[in-house]
């Protein structure tokens, strides 16, 4: 593996594979390397590009990685990933996607992820998109996540895009069965001409099912973003979705929140929030010692902690 | 030693403060005071570098400071607790003290003392979120810790008191004094509170944007609240006689 795939493989995680642990290292549409264990498997699928991760019921405290890189210009691949978890597993995920493009053709990665929880299961999805390179050929992420929670099934997702991506088209949905939670907790970062959409679709159809989408983001520049949510509630259920932006230059930022109802013990709340950086905020940093530039700095950084 | 030399500021029209004098020596405790808008706040903003006047001079140990930025001002060692506290989404209290202290890694436990010494439990707030989930008189305090962990020569708080309960004001009065009794600094709190004017070496009356009265304690506070000391009325109570 030459050295520019282990960097961008090192930014494009948090959480680095640990010896033993599963994984398998996507590089330029090809699998570079796996390694499954006795209860992880990882399968190539057959009919189209991607794998199929079965996790065994009942597996504790175990990690799988799988981290897609594009180190060249002119990649356009859709990868379809499923995962299997089974029955009382608790397991973290770590995906994430990274883009080197130092060419003039544009380098795309779609990247489809598929959750089927199993009952009383428990996930923790780690997913980070890093853009990077030279060249005038864009670097385009388009991921989409789709979730199955089963009874008392438990997933949190963590997804941050700091910069770097041209454009990315960020599509989620989800099925809750009685007493499954989902949390979502999204970060995001655009500047120069880059354009973010996230777009969020839950539907609480068990009892007791809840969600809470958290999307923080900060649009420097001439960026646009804009954030779609729907939390539809079929039972006895919470919903909670919360855009929060900082908007700064020449950027601009849509949120769009729909909640629907269809139970009298449906509970749902969507806060949205769109502003400048508060110029006492600024001042306060200064009072400080911090420069200006610093003092936003240190509010961006916070922000999107 | 910082003195403020003929300073005036207007706004819309409105002159707020006119032909201001002061000096804030070393090591002195000087509490402003006087009447709502009668131009105390903008006098402490017009110090930390937020306000410009319109015309006069500040002196920072014999250096013009007049023209700097409120940068400048606050790496030359001049803090100011603000009278309604900013949030911030994120920033954690150990955050803001980090940056107050201006170390980088500033260790938990030293963090940790500066919000006991505001009477705050530390371990309860120093991973919180400096944000709408902390009431005005927490802000208030980590606030005032803030300016603790500068250590700087000047250090201005402006109505230290607003918004604390009684039980944490008594608190607030050993921090000051405390502070009063190592610093070598000079400190200027404005404030309407006689207990706070009682531990103060110098009071100074701001009234309708001028200096009405300054002198040290024991000549000044007579006449503000009739001779009585010691309790704990505040100026709003006490009409100041022009």
């Amino acid at each position: 593996m030459d050295e520019m795939v282990k960097k961008l493989m090192r930014e494009v995680s948090d959480v680095q594979i640990q010896p033993g642990e599963a994984y398998n290292i996507r590089n330029n549409g090809k699998s570079e390397a796996r390694f499954s264990t006795e209860n992880i498997r990882i399968v190539s699928k057959e009919d189209v590009s991607g794998l199929d991760i079965y996790i065994k019921p009942f597996t504790k405290h175990e990690s799988v990685h799988i981290p897609a890189l594009i180190t060249t210009e002119g990649i356009d691949e859709v990868v379809y990933n499923d995962f299997h978890i089974g029955e009382g597993a608790d397991v973290v995920i770590v995906a994430g996607c990274g883009i080197n493009n130092c060419g003039c053709k544009d380098s795309i990665h779609a990247g489809i992820h598929r959750f089927f929880l199993g009952k009383d299961s428990k996930v923790l999805y780690l997913e980070k998109h890093i853009g990077e390179g030279d060249g005038t050929g864009e670097r385009i992420i388009n991921p989409e996540t789709h979730v199955e929670a089963g009874p008392g099934s438990y997933m949190e997702m963590n997804t941050v895009q700091l910069g770097g991506v041209d454009s990315t088209k960020r599509v989620s949905s989800a099925t809750l069965a009685e007493g499954a939670t989902l949390i979502i907790k999204e970060k995001i970062m655009t500047h120069g001409k880059q354009t973010a959409e996230t777009s969020f679709d839950v539907v609480l159809e068990g009892a007791d099912s809840s969600a809470q989408l958290v999307s923080r983001s900060v649009a420097k520049e001439q960026s646009k973003q804009l954030f779609r949510s729907s939390i539809t509630g079929n039972n006895a259920c919470y919903g909670h979705s919360e855009c929060d932006a900082i908007i700064m230059d020449e950027a601009s930022v849509a949120a769009q929140p729909e909640i629907y109802a269809n139970h009298v013990d449906a509970s749902l709340i969507h806060e949205a929030a769109i502003g400048k950086i508060a110029g006492e905020q600024l001042m306060k940093l200064m009072t400080l010692g911090l420069t200006e530039a610093e003092a936003e700095e240190q509010i961006i950084n916070g922000f999107l902690k | 030693m910082l003195e403020l030399k003929h300073i005036c500021f207007g706004a819309e029209g409105k002159e707020i403060l006119h032909d201001v004098n002061l000096k804030l020596e070393d090591g002195k405790f000087v509490v402003v005071t006087g009447p709502n808008g009668g131009g105390k706040s903008t006098l402490a903003k017009i110090i930390a570098g937020i306000e410009k006047p319109t015309s006069g001079q500040i002196f920072l140990n014999g250096e013009e400071i007049t023209e700097w930025g409120i940068t400048e001002r606050a790496r030359a060692g001049i803090s100011f607790a603000f009278q309604q506290p900013v949030r911030f989404k994120g920033v954690t209290v150990k955050d803001l003290i980090t940056l107050a202290s201006g170390t980088k890694n500033l260790t938990t436990a030293a963090a940790c003392e500066y919000l006991s010494a505001v009477g705050l439990c530390a371990k309860d707030y120093i991973h919180r979120e400096v944000n709408a989930s902390l009431s005005g008189g927490e802000l208030k305090r980590i606030e005032i810790a803030t300016v603790l962990a500068r250590k700087t020569q000047v250090s201005l708080f402006d109505e230290p008191e607003a918004g604390i309960d009684l039980w944490s004001f008594q608190n607030l009065i050993n921090v000051f004094e405390k502070m009063h009794a190592e610093t070598r600094g000079a400190i200027m709190i404005i404030s309407h509170q006689e207990r706070i004017l009682n531990i103060a070496d110098r009071i100074v009356v701001i009234s309708k944007g001028t200096v009405e009265k300054e002198g040290p304690k024991e000549e000044i506070l007579p006449g503000l609240f009739g001779g009585v000391t010691g309790g704990c009325r505040g100026m709003q109570e006490v009409k100041v006689n022009g």
